[in-house]
């Protein structure tokens, strides 16, 4: 059986989507809420909070973006049931609500007039029904290809450019033309490699659509607020002990994990749920692992591949994050953190064949219910990208 | 592969490759591979460089062009020779 054929145990939602997890969520709306879903969390076992940073005062496309991650979260079909808590009744119902259109069991609980420790228990009589009928729920067979699974490198070095990220390559290649979700992001570090990952794009179109999103960014945020030549921050500090020196360098290595022969359909905002059916799809987002993650995570993503050379930690909340690692001395010094080591492609021992096939193994017992380094390590980075200051 | 390389270079088009064992030392004739079709060369290191950095594979002037991946990815800014490390001391971006 080829790769594409295999299948996968998982959770079926209510709209038709593949979860690989079953979490009952408790999202806060905002910061300030945070301490009531943590409360609720700490009492109802089986439940998962998901403190964050922000929700007050925000307007625009940056408070839009705010609630296309918060519903996008609730919405992913990891989480079998969601409690939401926010200080004022009206926009956490438009969270709610949003959850709700995917036929998934979701409550909402305001803070003002009651306060915290009555939310608290109503809310936690709510978490505790949800968790037990999410733990009625029972994993069927599911296509491999049924997945959306992202991607994301992080700590690059150069073994990244000649090991992990072709080795993702190498998995999206064997099974995005079969049915699986890709989404590759990471705008600014395109930088370098910005032609060729437009001469990726599907049409003439999209390659503009790329163009565009990736000049914006360009232009708006680090022309508009560079106080250096940016190679203080990008590469980072890791990326050059690793030895990448450039820019270039790095994106040249970063691109290399969409593989060799998919084109990518579309170009997504941040959070937004890819809409043209199976494919590769590049969405515009920080290069930072946590915001990129629980941006994917928030798009409808539900496993996540990840690169690196000199050994990010980096995990999500809801989406389980699999290390793959080329590097022979972080796979040595940090093996608590790779789950799949590709060390071998470097001393020419492992072709890139075999390192995909061995993430595609990673990938299915990941799905079958395995939990990953960064889960059992208790890595739950959630990051809301904010596009500017709150009013 | 008779041996395992301590040098890996993408395309035949680059004027660096990558060290990847460990503690490779000045004056090792390095084993280098290309990627892209696996024909093998050798190069003698002249400097102790650190695996996952880079070595030139020619000399390379002052503005010089350094290409790796067969792609542009920044330029010299102090004169290397075959054989020597290049990084943030003497190789720069072209953007930002």
């Amino acid at each position: 059986m080829t790769s594409a054929g295999r299948t996968i145990w998982a959770y079926r939602r209510e709209n038709g989507r593949v979860g690989v997890r079953n979490h009952v969520a408790i999202l806060p709306l905002d910061d300030i809420s945070n301490a009531a879903c943590e409360a609720v969390a700490a009492h109802i076992h089986g439940t998962i909070a998901l403190p964050h940073a922000y929700g007050r005062l925000q307007f625009g496309a940056d408070l839009d973006l705010h609630f296309r991650t918060m519903i996008g979260t609730g919405t992913n079909p990891n989480v079998a049931a969601c409690v939401v808590i926010g200080i004022e009744p009206l926009w956490m119902q438009k969270v709610v609500d949003g959850i709700a259109a995917t036929g998934k069991p979701v409550s909402g609980f305001s803070i003002e007039g009651n306060g915290d420790i009555a939310t608290v228990a109503a809310a936690s009589r709510k978490a505790k029904e949800f968790v037990h009928w999410a733990s009625e729920k029972v994993r069927e067979e599911c296509a491999l290809t049924s997945l959306w699974v992202a991607a994301k490198c992080g700590e690059s070095d150069t073994t990244t450019g000649l090991a992990s990220c072709p080795a993702v390559g190498n998995m999206y290649d064997k099974l995005i033309p079969h049915g699986l979700y890709g989404c590759f992001g990471e705008t600014s570090e395109l930088t370098g490699a910005e032609h060729l990952a437009a001469a990726r794009a599907v049409s003439p179109e999209i390659a503009q659509k790329f163009m565009n999103t990736w000049s914006a960014y360009q232009r708006d945020v680090i022309e508009a607020h560079k106080t250096s030549d940016l190679s203080d921050s990008q590469p980072t500090k890791g990326n050059i002990a690793g030895g990448l020196t450039t820019i270039e360098e790095k994106a040249l290595g970063n691109l290399e994990k969409i593989g060799k022969k998919v084109s990518f359909i579309d170009v997504l905002t941040p959070a937004e749920p890819p809409a043209r059916g199976p494919g590769l799809y590049f969405m515009d987002t920080s290069s930072a692992a946590a915001e990129c993650c629980t941006l994917q995570a928030a798009a409808g993503y539900v496993l996540h591949v990840f690169p690196t050379g000199q050994g990010n930690v980096i995990g999500n909340p809801i989406m389980p994050v699999l290390k793959v690692s080329g590097n022979p001395r972080t796979v040595r010094l940090m093996s608590e953190h790779i789950d799949v080591d590709v060390s071998g492609i470097i001393r020419r021992e492992m072709t890139i064949d075999r390192g995909g096939d061995a993430l595609i193994d990673a990938i299915v017992h990941t799905a079958n219910g395995r939990l990953t380094a960064a889960e059992v390590l208790g890595h739950r980075e959630f990051v809301m990208t904010k596009l500017y200051r709150s009013a | 592969m008779e041996n395992t390389p301590h040098l890996l270079v993408h395309d035949r088009r680059d004027n660096v490759g990558v060290v990847v064992v460990e503690n490779l030392a000045a004056g090792t004739s390095m084993v280098c591979v290309v990627t892209e079709d696996n024909s093998e060369f050798r190069c003698t290191l002249k400097q102790d460089v650190p695996i996952g950095h880079k070595v030139a594979l020619q000399d390379l002037d002052l503005g010089a062009t350094v290409v790796k991946y067969g792609q542009d990815i920044g330029r010299v800014v102090a004169r290397v020779h075959r054989g020597e490390h290049v990084h943030v001391h003497n190789l720069k971006t072209k953007r930002w």
